[in-house]
């Protein structure tokens, strides 16, 4: 007897385990254990190896290492006794992994027990090989296997055919030497045998082609035969499972007859007449029987096409979605996801009840029918289906308003017929969950509103009514306080009143008093305070009656801990307060807001860069203010060579101003520090460069504050008034400037004197011609005209033009009339630019110009300066 | 294909876990722990299937059933029936109930390798073997007879020859 062999039982070793109160004393018990048995295994111990090897079973299953344990399993499954070799296998299957050289040494033990008189050791020996057999035990041990699979036992059959499974898994090779005894095996009575054989066919077809081609000539028939017997027997005891028969079994023989009949039009005609008495005699009451219908619809939806089938199929699934039991409908959610695009029509005819299925109580059965309603709305149904939505996101759970709401936003922006509709449902969101409405989504909004120009009215007297009633979700106070600010006169005075609307009577005071509460709100963020303070400033324009009123709520925000509320409290309270004469035209309304540019940024998240972007922006309306950005800056220095690429900063100033900034289409603004309104308009622009900050790729204050978001950033542009500019002015005289100084905006003039065009730049591929204009009375500027002709025979895409001027000029270009150019002088593109020369009569214009565009999607680029400009412009 | 059986009991220890692809241990822990943490977390009255590609990789579904004080799990591909491994499940306690007439946690904590044995002849390699219970018991009653007759022929070599050598 061994001195240090633990005499503890294994249900000792147990007890002790369990009754550990601590982890650690845990580790200690399986430690002392441990040891016990690494110093039986080192004295070789006979009559505990078997006994050390089930305690070293179960501490494995706790988590601790066992591989000490190895070569015990392989000395126990070479030992003689059945108990010996039962822990012997057991213990190889657990403790085991694929490592070649360790199950190399037992090949030699399996192939004696697969040829062992006793059954039940042959049974552990195909058991073990059907759990770890690698590659080489496969191909050693194939013969045996398949020679089993005539075994007069039908246990041993089974686990033979099975355990080929595995083989011809390892060795694929080996699948043809298997084929003949399945096709046996098909034939066979016996439930659980047949079942296995099966199995094994299933898995011959997907690793053998050649198997397939077989078993649908040969089998097909007789299988769809076994499954009609199957079907109509009487009742059977032994496999019956809730009043089914073996429904195991039928699951396995629609399996098979779905990877028979896929893709093969003959196969799949034979087996429809069964398919269809399996979809309809099968009872529905019990689980047993929902699984054979599921798999029968599986099968029914794979195979080739019959019409009539798959209706049948999809309205089984449409019965599953109204079944009490949860996991029947998680399963029918399941499958017509798959099914919607196999047969999307007859998915639609249960729109209803997958409906319901969106307001269950099982979350992730909502999940589910959400995504699957998301994926049957179409133009026809998208008003019915939103109303649901939205009306449902009322009593949904906190935690699945999220989802909800962005699936109902991502419906209405996909699907929306119209823009009333859109405007309407994105209210009716707003007011429900507004904080759960992203960022992106309320922006586009915005946008909408901005473009449908005859709906404003409506919308911001939606937008106060709906105020009215909730103040609570920051998104809807977010839309409310710009649209007020934007639309404020026409709340007021009832402007573009739709016949649906019912009038409603709202002083200016009223709609002042709503966007001060928004300022005031303790939950508002800095977002909010600040669009408010815009929308005052706007009101305080278009209600001169309560500008007093008004400017009481600024001022309050002078005193502000956060710097840029208190900055532009301070510079709107000047506005306010000295310039009235110029306000109107600061606070103008916002030009209408790309929808084309706001989409494609928010398509694409990587901001352009001035080199890669396109003239995605072309179609910005002119009028948009589009001030300068960062990369320009290079450019605008016309004694640096290098053209520098764009900075990240740049990016996000660019990101910043709010439009997609193409250089084709940016002007650029270099203005002198004299250039008064400029500076003025610059004070407006909440969220873009500060103008008292020289460098340009600085972030501003109110975007750092809110970790660089670009989105919320741009919406500040969005917030801010119409004229919105950078310039490169500094602070420190600004006020100086603010006094004393009020000219109304340039505008400009369709009239001027005529000056001689000049051939501004030519290459070999490319001409650029220059027509000029002046405006009366305003001698410093001069409206340019250039028109660029392709000289070569290829055609130009992607065109885009850059200018930049030295700083005593101020350079505005407007967007480009396209960005291809035809070949040969077939055509142009024009571009007007305006120039304001501050040093005008003491220096003359200058010009440096870059030019980029593809030939054969090659890029080009060509770089030049335009220094022959008429003297006295 | 079934990749792997668990059974745990709601304090989240492991009572018998089998895995039909190779893992190493540590990693088998560290599933049991995460299919723990989701399924003690789930609410009474939700459906038994959970997607589990997050724990188990791409192509795994997992079905649980509780019985009073443990869970019974089974990971398995898209290739199986989730509503008959919901069945098979069944089939499993059922004949575990046969077995150790009305099982409890503790009947399977001491006789885990019974337990194993039970299981192989259910599942074998990931594949359904046999799903009546009468048939399985059947095949585990006479293992347990073999057992048992080659046990006492040991037993008495045993003590004869501890007797001799004394």
């Amino acid at each position: 007897m061994n001195p240090f062999s633990s005499g503890t039982r294994l249900r000792d070793m147990i007890r002790a385990i369990r009754a550990c109160k601590t982890a650690a004393e845990e580790r200690a018990v399986v430690r002392k254990e441990c040891a016990a048995i690494r110093a039986a295994i080192n004295e070789n111990d006979q009559d505990y190896r078997h006994r050390n090897l089930a305690k070293l079973m179960f501490i494995h299953m706790l988590g601790y290492p066992t591989h000490f344990g190895q070569m015990e399993c392989l000395k126990l499954i070479a030992s003689p006794g059945f108990p010996e070799k039962r822990i012997g296998y057991l213990g190889l299957m657990l403790l085991l992994d694929e490592r070649q050289e360790v199950l190399m040494l037992v090949t030699n033990s399996v192939k004696q027990d697969l040829n062992h008189t006793n059954q039940y050791i042959v049974g552990l020996a195909l058991c073990a090989l059907g759990n770890i057999c690698s590659a080489e035990m496969a191909r050693d041990l194939a013969p045996e296997v398949e020679r089993l699979l005539q075994f007069r036992d039908p246990n041993i059959r089974k686990k033979a055919a099975l355990c080929s499974i595995r083989i011809i898994k390892k060795v694929p090779d080996l699948a043809e030497n298997f084929i003949n005894p399945v096709a046996a095996l098909l034939k066979e009575k016996h439930h659980g045998v047949l079942i296995t054989g099966i199995q094994l066919c299933t898995d011959l077809c997907k690793v053998s082609s050649e198997a397939l081609e077989y078993f649908r000539k040969k089998c097909t028939d007789g299988l769809v035969r076994t499954l009609r017997d199957l079907v109509n027997s009487p009742y059977a005891p032994e496999y019956d499972i809730a009043g089914i028969t073996d429904p195991f079994l039928h699951i396995r023989l629609l399996k098979l007859l779905r990877v028979l009949g896929q893709g093969d039009a003959d196969a799949s005609d034979a087996m429809n007449d069964i398919l269809a008495q399996v979809a309809t005699k099968t009872e529905s009451n019990k689980n047993a029987g929902n699984a054979i219908l599921y798999e029968c619809v599986e099968t029914i939806m794979s195979i080739e096409d019959n019409g009539g089938l798959r209706v049948l199929a999809i309205n089984i699934l449409g019965r599953f979605l109204s079944n009490r039991d949860n996991n029947i409908r998680y399963v029918a959610l399941n499958m017509l996801m798959r099914a919607i695009t196999v047969d999307a029509q007859a998915v639609q005819r249960h729109r209803a009840t997958i409906l319901e299925c969106v307001k269950d109580s099982d979350a992730s059965i909502r999940k589910r029918a959400l995504e699957l309603v998301y994926l049957l709305v179409n133009e026809s149904n998208v008003k019915p289906l939103t109303k649901e939505l939205v009306d449902y996101l009322e009593v949904s759970d906190q935690d699945f308003k999220g989802d909800l709401t962005a699936k109902i936003c991502s419906i209405i922006e996909k699907f929306s017929p119209e823009k009333i509709w859109y405007i309407d449902q994105m209210l009716k969101v707003l007011t429900e969950a507004g904080n759960f409405v992203k960022d992106e989504v309320w922006h586009a909004l915005v946008v909408v509103i901005s473009n449908a120009s005859d709906l404003h009215g409506y919308t911001v007297r939606a937008l106060f009514r709906a105020l009215q009633t909730t103040a609570e979700q920051e998104s809807l106070v977010r839309v409310a306080v710009w649209c007020i600010g934007e639309y404020g006169d026409l709340l007021v005075n009832n402007a573009g009143m739709l016949n649906v609307e019912d009038p409603i009577t709202v002083t200016e005071s009223d709609a002042v008093d709503v966007v001060e509460s928004a300022i005031k709100r303790h939950t508002s963020d800095l977002t909010t305070k600040s669009m408010a303070l815009i929308a005052l400033l706007k009101l305080s324009s278009r209600f001169p009656s309560c500008s007093g009123r008004i400017k009481d709520i600024v001022v309050q925000h002078k005193g502000s801990l956060v710097l840029e509320l208190q900055q532009r409290s301070l510079e709107f309270n000047s506005i306010i307060e000295k310039h009235q004469n110029i306000r109107s035209a600061l606070v103008e309304r916002m030009p209408v807001l790309d929808e084309a540019s706001f989409g494609g940024r928010r398509a694409s998240s990587l901001p352009n860069t001035v080199s890669t972007s396109n003239g995605t922006a072309v179609k910005l309306p002119n009028g948009v203010a589009k001030p300068s950005a960062a990369p320009l800056v290079d450019l605008l220095d016309l004694s640096d060579d290098v053209p520098a690429p764009s900075s990240s900063g740049g990016d996000f100033l660019q990101d910043l101003l709010g439009v997609d900034l193409a250089p084709a289409t940016q002007s650029g603004t270099s203005q002198a520090p004299k250039a008064g309104t400029d500076v003025l308009l610059d004070l407006l622009s909440i969220g873009s460069n500060p103008a008292q900050d020289n460098s340009v790729s600085t972030p501003d204050i109110l975007s750092s504050a809110q970790d660089h978001k670009p989105a919320i950033a741009s919406l500040d542009v969005l917030a801010a008034p119409s004229l919105t500019q950078a310039s490169s002015s500094t602070a420190s005289n600004m006020m100086d400037l603010l006094d004393g100084f009020a000219p109304a905006p340039p505008k400009p003039a369709n009239n001027g004197t005529a000056y001689p065009s000049i051939v501004a730049f030519e290459s070999s591929s490319l001409r650029l011609t220059f027509n000029f204009s002046k405006q009366p009375g305003n001698p410093q500027t001069t409206m340019i005209s250039g028109t660029f002709t392709n000289l070569s025979s290829n055609v130009f895409t992607d065109f885009v033009f850059q200018a930049a001027v030295p700083k005593f000029l101020q350079l505005h270009l407007d967007p480009a009339s396209g960005n291809s150019l035809p070949a040969s002088g077939n055509g142009t593109i024009t571009q007007s630019l305006k120039v304001t020369n501050s040093q005008h009569g003491k220096k003359p214009l200058v010009m440096r110009l870059r030019i980029a565009y593809k030939v054969d999607g090659k890029d080009v680029l060509e770089e030049g300066q335009i220094n022959n400009f008429p003297r006295d412009l | 294909m079934i990749k792997a059986v668990m059974v745990m009991n709601t304090q989240g220890k492991p009572r018998l876990t089998k895995f039909y692809e190779f893992l190493p241990v540590e990693k088998q822990q560290g599933i049991i722990r995460t299919v723990f943490g989701v399924l003690c977390s789930r609410a009474e009255n939700v459906s038994n299937f959970m997607e589990a590609d997050s724990i188990f990789g791409p192509d795994s579904r997992l079905v649980y059933k509780h019985y009073a004080t443990l869970y019974f799990v089974f990971v398995f591909d898209s290739s199986e029936n989730e509503l008959a491994m919901l069945d098979l499940i069944q089939v499993f306690v059922e004949t575990l109930d046969k077995c150790f007439r009305n099982v409890c946690e503790l009947d399977i904590v001491f006789n885990y390798s019974k337990l194993h044995t039970i299981l192989d002849e259910i599942i074998f390699g990931g594949q359904v073997l046999e799903t009546s219970s009468a048939e399985v018991m059947k095949v585990v009653e006479e293992i347990s007879r073999q057992e048992s007759a080659s046990n006492s022929i040991g037993l008495v070599t045993k003590t004869v020859s501890g007797w001799r050598n004394r």
